[in-house]
């Protein structure tokens, strides 16, 4: 329990240095665009992107984790990746632009859309229950 | 200089997913799963990064007269819930727990070389693209 407290208190106070010393949303979809689809002064999101990746690749190598089983089939990861890609973008937004920096700033559109995001995977994990997907 | 804050800040946060547990797909499922065997730990990981985003915005930000490192803050200006806002939350809301990842998770999880990180990272790429194709902003 603790891990998971400190994992989330980094997440915070990285969206909170970001802000502070570039003036940017941590928002991962964004940046993910932003970095592949690179525009003017916008290299600091390779760079962001760049560290999201070796920050895990460092504890995998220093042997303090080992990688996750991923049990989900190709199906679920590939129509699963494409409605989050549509999602995100539609919606502006996703679990950390809206949800840590959004809620933080009290962004009414950003408490909207995580009540959305949440209840309706909640709703798909039933519905796949009740399919008999799971 | 920039580049490197951003470099590092990048890293802070991907550790901080892999300690949340955010990478391992099951665990999101877990979270979502309320009729199941259902991992509330989520909550906290939402809870703390919460805690740390409100003290800044709230108290920290609105006092400082420029970020450190730029001109000064890009902050979103809509005010608006519309329906694209709902329907782009819904339709990643499916996404997130039918693939059990969502954007940061599945970018840092290629640290792991996982093939199915890739397909997921792939598959959100062209996702923007259909995004940008099926509802464009007009």
């Amino acid at each position: 329990m603790l891990q998971v407290v400190l994992g989330g208190a980094l997440i915070g106070l990285a969206s909170a240095l970001l802000m502070a010393t570039h003036g940017r949303i941590a928002g991962i979809s964004s940046i993910v665009q932003r970095a592949l689809f690179l525009r003017g002064e916008e290299s600091w999101t390779v760079w962001f992107v760049l560290g999201l990746m070796l920050g895990p690749a460092a504890m995998l190598l220093s042997g303090w984790v080992t990688p996750p089983n991923i049990d989900i089939d190709w199906g679920s990861i590939i129509v699963g990746g494409l409605l989050v890609g549509m999602g995100t973008k539609i919606g502006s937004g996703c679990t950390s632009g809206h949800g840590v920096c959004g809620m933080g700033r009290f962004s009414a559109r950003s408490v909207v859309a995580v009540v959305v995001f949440m209840s309706v995977g909640v709703m798909t994990v039933l519905l796949m229950r009740l399919g008999g997907v799971l | 200089m920039n580049g490197a804050v951003s470099l590092l800040l990048g890293g802070l946060f991907g550790i901080g997913l892999v300690l949340a547990g955010m990478t391992d797909p099951a665990y999101i499922r877990g979270f979502l799963d309320v009729s199941g065997e259902w991992r509330p730990e989520l909550a906290f990981v939402m809870a703390s990064a919460l805690v740390i985003s409100i003290v800044f915005f709230q108290l920290i930000q609105p006092k400082m007269a420029r970020p450190l490192l730029a001109e000064g803050f890009s902050l979103p200006t809509a005010s608006q819930v519309d329906g694209r806002l709902i329907g782009g939350a819904f339709l990643f809301g499916m996404g997130w727990a039918v693939s059990g990842y969502c954007p940061g998770p599945g970018i840092a999880s290629l640290a792991y070389l996982e093939p199915k990180a890739f397909g997921f990272v792939g598959a959100m790429l062209v996702g923007f693209k259909l995004a940008d194709w099926l509802a464009p902003v007009r």
